[in-house]
């Protein structure tokens, strides 16, 4: 991140529970997670100038971050809800940190919380892209039409899909917050039903309630905090399609120029990565996005997965606390919590010895949107 | 003439049917003489699908409606197992396709029916059904059927 007047950190993280959570308002979730994520910093709400927000999945209501405002009971200098599906986490973070730079805010909170699980969640069977008459409803079969065309281009198999959901699954059954912690093998998913082949049950995330949320503010006000402040150290993003199936090459993704960008912008390589947090709202996205990003070469993701070289102890750790397809399925907020976690050393059970530098990986839409971040403990650029 | 009867398996579909407007009524009407239109730009000569005011590819404003055979190949596809609507209901496992257009657009479509396995590069044509008295459904079936 040159050329700006300093250094930008996460300096507090919170979340509600993920999962089923009956009573509990989207508003709440989003209110909920800001406090806790105060707390964690050291704050208290009369120090939040701003609040960004990602609008809920189940729902798209307007004014969105003045209403989550008005439930803190503050009155901010800056709102904004950013439109770019599960990518908006990062997004918003460019935003808070565009605002910090023209003086008009110091500290900011970022949020996401729904309740798509025990409230409403028509919005998650509704048609994809203009023709319900095609018969594509819902997600999943979206991104299983993605998966094909890479099974059919690169060889991959759902054995390697399977690889992905439990490298995942190992991870959460480390952590006590994730939704889903019980392990399964290889049979029990190729026994587990077809929602829409090639996917069955166990490549897609659950539907989950939950909340989560960070503070970014800069490094100055940082080193006032209570804890060891996360370095912002790159940001890049990219927007290939709005209707999937007409991007050119359907087994590709943002990430590629957005990794690109994040990368350029820190002055860092893949091989500076200690772990990552990646968007995997279906088995096919991170391995995917793992291609894009270039730690393996195009094609070779399902065997990388399937090599377990991204379990905890292994060559490039990914979704140390589950990811969506076990932690919690909601739109990605929480990969950038866990990361600041892991590079403070919360990890506890699911640490990641040693991790300096992390990377976080946000997509929306069917990888229609892209958004990459990298974060570190140490302000490299020192 | 006599019209072609509506199969029962096809009129659940009409609820599916958006609305009419001004730039899908040639679409719909030509569907319904069992006709696959799509729109030409007279300016750089791309076709497009679906219907707009102006071209995709240049801007233009100069657009004609074309009859199009429709033909081309499974580019990807899915066999969809969960019963999101009741009209599919009947068909299930059925297949949705990414259809690559001989004529430049991408689709789309249903493959319902189905009684072979279909892969990705097989040929596909349209199969036009009726659902109401005014209203088809564009479909697509494997050439070689
Ligand atoms: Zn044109």
């Amino acid at each position: 991140m040159k050329n700006l007047k300093q250094k930008y950190c996460i300096v507090g993280v919170g979340n509600t529970a993920y999962g089923k959570n009956p009573g509990i308002s989207q508003i709440a979730h989003n209110v909920l997670a800001i406090r806790s994520a105060l707390e964690d910093a050291g704050l208290t709400t009369q120090d939040l100038d701003g609040v960004l927000t990602k609008a809920p999945t189940s729902t798209f209501p307007m004014l969105w971050g003045p209403k989550i405002a008005e439930a803190l009971r503050i009155q901010p200098k800056v709102t904004a809800t950013l439109d770019q599906a599960g990518a908006s986490n990062i997004g918003l973070i460019q935003y808070a940190i565009s605002a910090i730079e023209l003086g008009q805010a110091e500290v900011i909170a970022i949020s996401y919380g729904d309740n798509p699980r025990t409230g409403t969640r028509a919005s998650y069977a509704r048609p994809r892209g203009d023709d319900a008459l095609a018969g594509l409803f819902g997600a999943p079969s979206s991104y299983a039409m993605v998966a094909k065309r890479h099974m059919h281009e690169y060889g991959t198999t759902n054995e390697q899909l399977a690889n992905v959901a439990i490298a995942h699954r190992t991870h959460a059954s480390m952590n006590p917050g994730a939704q889903f912690q019980e392990l399964f093998t290889v049979d029990d998913y190729m026994s587990s039903r077809w929602v829409a082949e090639p996917f069955r049950l166990l490549d897609c995330c659950p539907v989950s309630d939950g909340g989560a949320a960070y503070i970014i503010t800069t490094e100055e006000k940082a080193k006032e905090l209570k804890k060891l402040p996360v370095y912002i150290e790159g940001i890049g993003q990219a927007h290939p399609s709005w209707d999937f199936y007409r991007r050119p090459e359907l087994a590709t993704s943002g990430a590629k120029i957005a990794g690109k960008m994040a990368f350029k912008s820190a002055g860092l390589r893949p091989a500076d990565i200690d772990f990552c947090e990646i968007y995997d709202c279906f088995t096919i996205v991170p391995l995917i996005s793992l291609e894009e990003y270039g730690f393996v070469d195009k094609g070779e993701g399902g065997s990388f997965y399937e090599e377990q070289r991204t379990h905890i102890g292994g060559e490039l750790p990914c979704n140390t606390s589950g990811g969506l397809l076990s932690e919690t399925g909601m739109p990605g907020t929480q990969l950038v919590v866990e990361a600041v976690r892991q590079l403070r050393g919360e990890g506890q059970d699911r640490q990641v010895k040693g991790a300096e530098v992390g990377l976080v990986s946000q997509q929306g839409g069917i990888m229609t949107t892209h958004a990459t971040m990298l974060l570190s403990n140490q302000g490299i650029h020192k | 003439m006599n019209e072609p009867p509506i199969a029962d398996k096809f009129a659940a579909f009409e609820e599916l049917i958006p609305p009419l407007d001004d730039l899908n009524t040639p679409y719909r009407e030509a569907l319904s003489r069992g006709e696959l239109i799509l729109q030409q730009c007279q300016s750089c000569t791309s076709y497009q699908y679906p219907f707009e005011s102006f071209c995709y590819e240049c801007g233009s404003n100069l657009l004609e409606h074309k009859v199009s055979r429709g033909q081309g190949f499974i580019y990807s596809f899915v066999k969809v197992h969960q019963p999101y609507h009741s009209a599919f209901k009947p068909f299930i496992p059925y297949t949705v396709a990414t259809i690559q257009l001989d004529d430049g657009p991408r689709l789309l479509s249903a493959m319902l029916d189905l009684t072979t396995e279909v892969k990705i590069g097989d040929r596909v044509k349209p199969r036009i059904e009726k659902i109401t008295a005014s209203e088809s459904m564009l479909m697509y079936e494997l050439e070689r059927s």
